[in-house]
């Protein structure tokens, strides 16, 4: 297929996931932001820490200054300034599926032109009548739909596997990324850890994945954090760790090299990645720090998509 | 004369670029006065694609080249016998009609003073020959020839206007003088040998064809006052300057470049 | 001024056959039923993303072309008439093209004046000279056509270069279908999905010398900004080739290729859907830097074929249009099928000033205009609308032709309070490859402002499904 389709669908991928990621962070932020001690530094310190953490925290401050969680909603869900904010994913989203418009069946771009028909509509919805919790839900209850009608009609030609080549190396990025607000909310006072308060922040991260009920019934007992970086990093069950988004990023690898008969760098390395995981301890990576190793993480997964600029979106390949 | 040239233009890339495709004019015309004995064109490191004579008579050759590079050489050497057909154009094949060489592009608009210095040239004039000898000397005795005055986006008007400038210009003011009186006219890019005693000009040169009928085009060079003779070699032409150039070229991921350029035409012994 | 319209269902308070069968349709369709089939239509118009953004006037680009279920009926008998012209014409403009391209006979036997054709804006001097494969310049020919009584059809403008709209053709045939079986059923109507399987077929027939193997053929489109880019992709899926844009192609060793995936694929034929002055910067616009560098080089030197061909633009100037005519008799040594509207060139001192002494009958264009923009429909505008475009024409009269305002045939049409006449063009596209094609059926476009005769979709006109009856 032409490279600029490809590239088109991997980005189609990426920006649902992010949208999806930025509504979880959203999320995320309200809640923490509720918890009885965050008074005493303030929510500002936790909103703060969550635009650090999603990479948006300078982008936020050029135009706002002040953290008034107001502003953060509009700037995390509406504005178009922020390249990340769910508005912004969702209508660069659907502009890729318009360009490929005939690389979709008509089911997929029935849910992505859906979504962005009712974000207009919400944008011209008085704010003060915006739930954020709703903001949220109608955000992944629209990504479900796409993702939904990808997995039940699309062919699984090359163009499914740079869809879901984008979509599990964003994941990937995303879920280090939510994990890693923890490290800028917590992390610094360590007086707090294996507090009453650090399990409830560990509980609302869950919660803002949705995975609270699968982690009780994974791990059950005491929320630590040794269970939970166990459950979002290497944890082959839960669909949105690390592992098994690194896993679904080298399936769909695998399956372009063998599609087109030619075994390329990005596939060696997502193996190499994934030979790496498969003997990675919670411990090892405590020893690293959480934060570190999260860091170094995103890095990799930067390289990766690289990796598979260079080989099939750029169109320089020979 | 047998003329030998020897051209080699170097582009430089600030940061090196992904590749490069060019289209190059940069053949000798096939006319009675020109004969050629050999010639090398190549693009150094490059691959070379289709060639064709276009409809004006020019043979075009293009040429690719595969980045990342961060210099790009274009290299002619060559020799052609020559002969002085008094700046006729004899014996060219083109299917171009005359008639399309009478539209003004940007370079070539006859502005008031253009407009008003033809009409005076004109003045008397009888025939298509005397008036293209007439329009060409005006332009020799309105530009004086001053290299570093002008650029290569300066149009007719803002050369007279100046009063000064170099070969380009003084193509583009008789060009732009010609098809205001109804004479097709088109710019002409090439060699020119100069002697020890010959004027001072570069060896990469220009000058205009006028269409004269029952003659034909005729090659008007104002920059040295005559037309072209046995010291000249012709490439290939077009509407003005940017659309006759030797070389076009298009830098794939672009840089900042630049350009040098060397060309030194000689004369072999007879 | 009563002028009386030519409507295509009535024969002197008479029906005619054509439409016998759509009388009892609508007689039989309550008012609830058509509002909502109207819906029904526009949300599946909606759904399949066929929309239009209007050049330069802002608004909503995902608006729609209104879309008329009140089908526009020919005959059979009245199509062949039709389809025969229509293939004359295109048969003439391209050799007229061959010809300017060439040799240029017709301009020295004094058919057509010179500066008209070389000192045209559209001539491309830049491929005079080069014959392009089967000697087609214009592989899409689109004419558009208006009728003004039972037997009596002009030939408004011919599009030689990118006429668009045919995805409305089929889309409205298809949605047609869908929402009326029934009437397919009752009315035996010539299909047209076969348009672009003979598209492709066309396309593939013109490949380059040089190429060996089955053609690749791709459709190339400024992107999805273009307001006609809904257009482009749709033909592209039916006819199973990639829309690309100048960025996906780059020029090597003579050839076209495509990046893609999997490295490098050769091209041999683009369909483009952009202008000449976007093709090539090396050629045409060195200070753009949209197009395929070095495009054009491989063009001329037999590697790729560019449809419609760079340069095919002369032929459908509104200057040249008056010749075509005679284009018909020079090439073909034949009578033409299908008339021309008189036309005064402005350019003409005599024509321009009976131009000047009649402007409140007639309809002026711009020499280089489309779409319905620049023109004065006499008739219908102010007076300071006259007196504006007065001014207009003594400043550049070459740039204006003239035609009588036509009485364009209507054709019933629903409106808020039930069926009305509104008047209509049609827009048929023919196909030229090795061989040339015409599918039964084009655009009916349809002004829906009462008394209008902009058809323009640019200008509030909308479209309908057009039927030509078997035997």
């Amino acid at each position: 297929m032409l490279s600029r389709t490809a590239e088109n669908l991997f980005w189609m991928g990426r920006y649902m996931e992010r949208a999806e990621m930025t509504a979880r962070l959203l999320d995320v932020g309200s809640r923490i932001t509720l918890l009885p001690s965050s008074a005493g530094q303030g929510f500002r310190d936790d909103w703060d820490s969550l635009l650090q953490a999603s990479g948006t925290a300078e982008g936020f401050r050029a135009k706002y200054g002040e953290t008034v969680q107001r502003n953060i909603e509009s700037y995390l869900f509406f504005d178009r300034d922020n390249p990340s904010s769910v508005a912004s994913c969702i209508e660069r989203a659907r502009e890729n599926g318009r360009i490929v418009r005939t690389a979709l069946t008509s089911q997929v771009w029935d849910a992505l032109n859906t979504a962005f028909q009712e974000l207009r509509q919400l944008e011209k919805t008085e704010r003060g009548k915006l739930e954020l919790s709703r903001l949220t839900e109608w955000t992944t209850r629209h990504t479900s739909m796409l993702r939904g009608a990808i997995a039940a009609t699309k062919l699984r030609d090359d163009g499914y596997h740079f869809l879901g080549l984008g979509s599990h190396i964003e994941r990937a990025d995303n879920t280090a990324r939510l994990l890693d607000v923890k490290y800028y909310v917590l992390l610094p006072k360590a007086d707090y850890v294996g507090s009453g308060l650090d399990t409830h922040q560990w509980m609302t991260l869950l919660r803002a994945l949705s995975a609270q009920r699968a982690f009780h019934w994974a791990y059950g007992g005491e929320i630590t954090a040794a269970k939970v970086v166990h459950f979002l990093i290497l944890n082959r069950r839960m669909p949105r760790s690390l592992y098994t988004s690194l896993t679904g990023a080298h399936e769909n690898l695998s399956a372009l090299a063998e599609e087109y008969d030619r075994r390329t760098p990005a596939q060696t390395r997502a193996a190499t990645l994934m030979q790496d995981f498969s003997q990675l301890t919670v411990e090892e990576v405590f020893d690293e720090g959480l934060h570190e190793f999260l860091t170094r993480f995103v890095g990799e997964m930067a390289g990766l998509a690289s990796l598979v600029q260079d080989q099939y979106l750029s169109g320089e390949a020979r | 004369m047998i003329l030998t040239v020897s051209h080699v233009t170097t582009y430089h890339y600030a940061a090196p670029v992904r590749g490069a495709v060019q289209s190059l004019r940069l053949t000798p015309s096939r006319t009675d006065g020109q004969r050629t004995a050999s010639w090398m064109l190549q693009v150094e490191g490059g691959t070379k694609g289709g060639s064709f004579r276009d409809g004006a008579g020019d043979w075009i050759e293009s040429w690719s080249v595969r980045g990342p590079i961060s210099e790009l050489r274009v290299r002619v050497e060559g020799t052609v016998e020559t002969t002085d057909m008094a700046g006729i154009l004899r014996g060219h094949r083109e299917h171009v009609s005359p008639s399309a060489y009478l539209r003004e592009t940007e370079a070539t608009v006859a502005d008031t003073a253009l407009l008003t210095l033809a009409r005076d040239a004109a003045d008397g004039a009888s025939g298509g020959l005397d008036l293209a000898h007439r329009l060409s000397t005006a332009v020799s005795e309105r530009i004086a020839y001053r290299p570093g005055v002008t650029e290569a986006h300066t149009t007719a008007a803002e050369a007279l206007a100046l009063g000064e400038g170099v070969c380009q210009d003084h193509a583009h003011a008789l060009i732009a003088m010609a098809r205001a009186q109804g004479l097709p006219a088109r710019y002409a890019s090439g060699y020119l040998f100069a002697d020890a005693s010959g004027a001072p000009h570069e060896a990469a040169h220009a000058w205009a064809e006028v269409w004269v009928d029952g003659l034909g085009w005729i090659g008007f060079d104002p920059a040295n006052r005559c037309c072209p003779d046995d010291r000249y070699i012709r490439l290939g032409s077009g509407l003005d300057a940017r659309d006759a150039a030797p070389i076009r070229g298009v830098a794939v991921g672009a840089a900042t470049e630049s350009l040098n350029v060397e060309v030194a035409v000689r004369a072999q012994q007879q | 001024m009563a002028v009386s319209y030519f409507n295509e269902m009535f024969d002197g308070g008479r029906v005619r056959a054509p439409y016998a069968r759509l009388e009892d349709w609508v007689a039989a369709m309550p008012p609830e039923f058509r509002t909502m089939k109207q819906e029904e239509a526009e949300a599946l118009f909606r759904r399949i993303g066929i929309t239009f953004a209007v050049y330069g006037e802002g608004g909503d680009p995902d608006r729609l072309i209104p879309f008329d279920m009140f089908p526009r009926v020919f005959t059979q008998s009245e199509w062949r008439r039709l389809e025969k012209g229509i293939k004359q014409r295109a048969r003439a403009l391209n050799a007229f093209l061959v010809d300017v391209y060439g040799r240029g006979e017709i301009v020295k036997a004094g058919r057509i004046p010179q500066h008209l054709v070389y000192g045209n804006e559209a001539y491309e001097k830049a491929v005079a000279g080069f014959t392009p494969p089967k000697g087609v310049y214009s592989h899409i020919v689109g004419i558009d056509i208006v009728r003004t009584g039972p037997d009596d059809f002009y030939v408004l403008e011919d599009n030689c270069r990118t006429p668009s709209g045919v995805s409305y053709m089929l889309e409205n045939r298809e949605i047609m279908m869908r929402m009326f079986p029934t009437l397919f059923r009752e009315n035996r109507i010539e299909p047209i999905d076969s348009y672009s399987e003979v598209l492709r077929r066309t396309l593939a027939s013109v490949a380059p010398k040089k190429c060996d193997h089955e053609p690749t053929v791709v459709i190339l489109t400024p992107g999805h900004f273009n307001s006609a880019y809904y257009e482009h992709s749709f033909l592209a899926d039916l006819m199973g080739v990639e829309l690309v844009e100048a960025i996906d192609l780059f020029v090597e060793a003579g050839f076209v290729w495509m990046r893609t995936t999997e490295g490098p694929r050769k091209v041999d034929v683009i369909y483009r859907r952009i202008d000449d002055a976007f093709l090539d910067p090396l050629c045409f616009r060195p200070d753009s830097m949209l197009g395929v560098p070095g495009l054009m080089d491989v063009y001329r030197s037999g590697g790729v074929t560019i449809a419609s061909a760079p340069g095919a633009g002369v032929a459908d100037d509104k200057a040249v249009y008056t010749f075509v005519p005679e284009m018909v008799r020079f090439y073909l040594g034949e009578e033409p099928i299908l008339q021309n509207v008189p036309t005064w060139q402005c350019g003409r001192s005599e024509d321009l000033k009976y131009v000047l002494d009649h402007l409140p009958e007639l309809v002026v264009k711009e020499v280089h205009g489309s779409g319905g923009y620049g023109m004065l429909v006499g008739p219908k505008a102010s007076k300071e609308q006259i007196e504006a475009f007065r001014d207009k024409l003594a400043s550049d009269p070459a740039g204006y032709i003239a035609q009588p305002t036509l009485a364009l045939s209507t054709t019933p049409t629903f409106v808020e309070e039930g069926v009305a006449p509104r008047h209509v063009d049609l827009r048929p596209y023919c196909l030229v490859g090795e061989q040339i094609e015409l599918v039964p059926g084009g655009l009916t476009r349809v002004a829906l402002t009462e008394g209008s005769l902009v058809v323009n979709s640019s200008q509030g006109g909308g479209v309908k499904d057009t039927w030509v009856l078997a035997e």
